[in-house]
């Protein structure tokens, strides 16, 4: 027999609840701050979510991955001080930017396995970083204000925080529900046998090659729309979002939420975010303590948040 | 040509700082298999060390000296602390770990020594610079860097490849249960390859020190760059790591000198400069992703594995 609410179903009906009544909080006190640093958590759980697709189910480790917060953050931003602040044309050049990247940067690095692997792929994001840095008309190191939000005439007004978090929201759970039919459909079995055994999936005729190349793009081009959405939260952009300590941080929410979970990566942003939130308010060295609980994590609880909440149905 | 020249032994300066740091983490990464992010805080550890130590020293060298032990003794600890449980486990559990050991280092830092940046100043026979060839005017100071690291390579060299210990280390690299079951204790040798390879770092920080500001984070581009060259040296290669750290080394530092003026030639100033610098500084990513395109485990991949 199924049971129905499992403490993983529980605790992520929970966390969507929890998101989707923040700005219902947020007009009842008047806190704002709330919905600022929630739609923030929801925008980067996109981002872990994209990495979760090629690294906990592709076994495609990536170090780089800020690089696509960074294009797609970039695309909006240099599209708006050129004059062109529609969201219609920014947020599709965002993202059709960032797969661009991913299929030079995933063709170029597929071959390489291992460790080679997340080096190759921290060398091209820093590579990005350092284009960044030169770019002096969109701000160079210092980065660029963005004064206009993406337009998207008539549809819907982002500039209201209210409208844009419901925005997110909307898109962070379309983007979970894709990735679960990701998953489970032929193509995310192939990706994740290539994961348990690559050598084998080509032996039964599988071009493992190719599908890593569409997973890689696909989380790319998801990540890109994540830089979108946070340059338009932000109103700002820097070399600084896609510095590698920023890759680390996706590494950090998708692995401490648990790799392979379809809502890991929102429960680790949130409890990464959350937690250097309050350890922020509460003391001036947050990182004493951050530091060693991401230690312990590491060494004692397998499958992130994710594996507290009982043994996984597969794998 | 003799700007030339100048620049060339900086490069190899830098080159010689970050074998240093690549040896460790080559070492580290080659035999225990250990992705370390927090290789980096050990060489900002060492820095700070150096200049607290050398304040109340008063000496340069014996503070130098003390820097080694006490960063020696932290790398150690942190092998029995933490580093010890992560072996054999996946490569995302050490970025996890090492991840936040690193962010836990920098607050520490910050506690301890506070927000400002130290500095470390050097024995005035130092500071002197020194004629090479006519005209050419060079650092003593960056000389003794690259005669010190020089002879710190060649003695780990004999140490890895020479030794007993080097012996029980590589052993331990191909074959760690064959070992253990041979009665050395495998446990307590992680322990020194740890170590040494924190000294190394520490050593590195501690030279870098009367250069440049001792300042929190400096640990993290040095890292990156010193990651860059493990793995265009081929992951556990010492030999490999020299190379490579020579290499990365002097097209850092080349490109940075020549290529905004090279660049000056077809394009206008500022462009130019712009270009320069972002294309200078994205030269040793561009080189290792070749490197990579070309040979998927680096110049020297080991032959194990």
């Amino acid at each position: 027999m199924r049971q129905l609410l499992t403490p993983r179903a529980a605790v992520n009906v929970a966390v969507v609840l929890l998101l989707a009544l923040v700005p219902v909080y947020a007009a009842l006190t008047g806190d704002t701050f709330a919905m600022t640093l929630f739609a923030r958590i929801m925008i980067l759980a996109l981002a872990a979510l994209s990495l979760n697709l090629i690294m906990g189910y592709g076994g495609m480790v990536s170090f780089g991955h800020a690089a696509y917060l960074g294009i797609g953050g970039y695309a909006v931003g240099i599209l708006a001080k050129e004059g062109i602040p529609s969201g219609f044309v920014q947020w599709p050049v965002a993202i059709a930017a960032s797969a661009l990247y991913a299929l030079v940067v995933g063709a170029l690095s597929l071959r390489t396995r291992g460790v080679y692997f997340i080096m190759i792929t921290l060398a091209f994001a820093q590579m990005i970083y350092y284009v960044a840095i030169g770019l002096d008309r969109y701000g160079g190191d210092d980065g660029l204000t963005i004064y206009r939000n993406s337009q998207f005439d008539g549809l819907i007004d982002i500039g209201n925080k209210t409208v844009f978090y419901y925005l997110c929201f909307a898109l962070l759970m379309a983007s979970i529900y894709l990735v679960w039919r990701i998953v489970n459909s032929r193509f995310g079995l192939v990706i994740q046998g290539a994961r348990s055994n690559e050598r084998r999936m080509r032996a039964i005729g599988f071009p493992t090659f190719r599908y890593k190349l569409a997973c890689f793009v696909i989380a790319g081009a998801m990540c890109g729309l994540a830089g979108a959405l946070l340059a338009n939260h932000t109103n700002y952009i820097s070399p600084a979002m896609m510095g590698w300590t920023r890759s680390g941080d996706l590494i950090v929410m998708a692995v401490l939420g648990g790799m392979r979970a379809a809502f890991g990566p929102l429960i680790g942003a949130m409890t990464f975010l959350v937690l250097e939130e309050l350890l922020t308010r509460a003391t001036d060295y947050p990182n004493l303590i951050i530091g060693p609980l991401l230690l312990i994590v590491a060494i004692y609880v397998h499958g992130g948040i994710d594996g507290l909440l009982g043994k996984a149905r597969r794998d | 040509m003799l700007y030339f020249t100048e620049q060339l032994l900086n490069g190899i300066q830098l080159g010689m700082l970050l074998f240093l740091l690549a040896a460790g983490l080559t070492l580290i990464f080659g035999i225990m298999d250990l992705v370390n992010l927090a290789h980096g805080s050990l060489y900002m550890i060492g820095a700070y060390f150096a200049a607290t130590f050398a304040d109340w020293t008063d000496s340069f060298v014996l503070g130098a000296i003390l820097a080694l032990i006490a960063t020696l003794i932290v790398g150690m600890a942190l092998e029995v602390i933490a580093i010890r449980r992560l072996y054999g486990r996946d490569h995302l559990d050490h970025v996890l770990a090492t991840f936040g050991l690193l962010l836990f280092f920098n607050e520490l830092v910050r506690l301890i020594w506070g927000p400002a940046g130290l500095t470390l100043s050097l024995p005035s026979e130092m500071l002197r610079a020194v004629q090479l060839l006519p005209g050419l005017y060079y650092p003593v100071y960056r000389l003794v860097i690259i005669g010190v690291t020089l002879a710190v390579g060649a003695a780990l060299y004999m140490l890895v490849m020479r030794s007993r210990l080097g012996m029980l280390i590589r052993a331990g690299a191909s074959n760690r249960e064959m070992v253990g079951a041979l009665g050395i204790n495998i446990k307590l040798l992680y322990t020194l390859v740890f170590g040494l390879g924190a000294a190394l770092a520490g050593f590195a920080g501690l030279m870098q020190a009367p250069i440049l500001t001792v300042q929190i984070g400096m640990g993290e581009n040095i890292l990156i760059a010193a990651f860059v060259v493990v793995t265009i040296g081929g992951i556990g290669s010492i030999r490999g790591a020299f190379v490579a750290a020579m290499l990365v080394g002097i097209v850092d530092t080349i490109g940075r000198a020549f290529l905004p003026d090279l660049l000056h030639a077809y394009l206008n100033e500022a462009a130019a400069s712009s270009l320069g610098r972002a294309l200078s500084s994205m030269s040793i990513y561009l080189l290792m992703a070749l490197v990579l395109i070309v040979r998927p485990a680096g110049l020297f991949p080991a032959a194990t594995r």
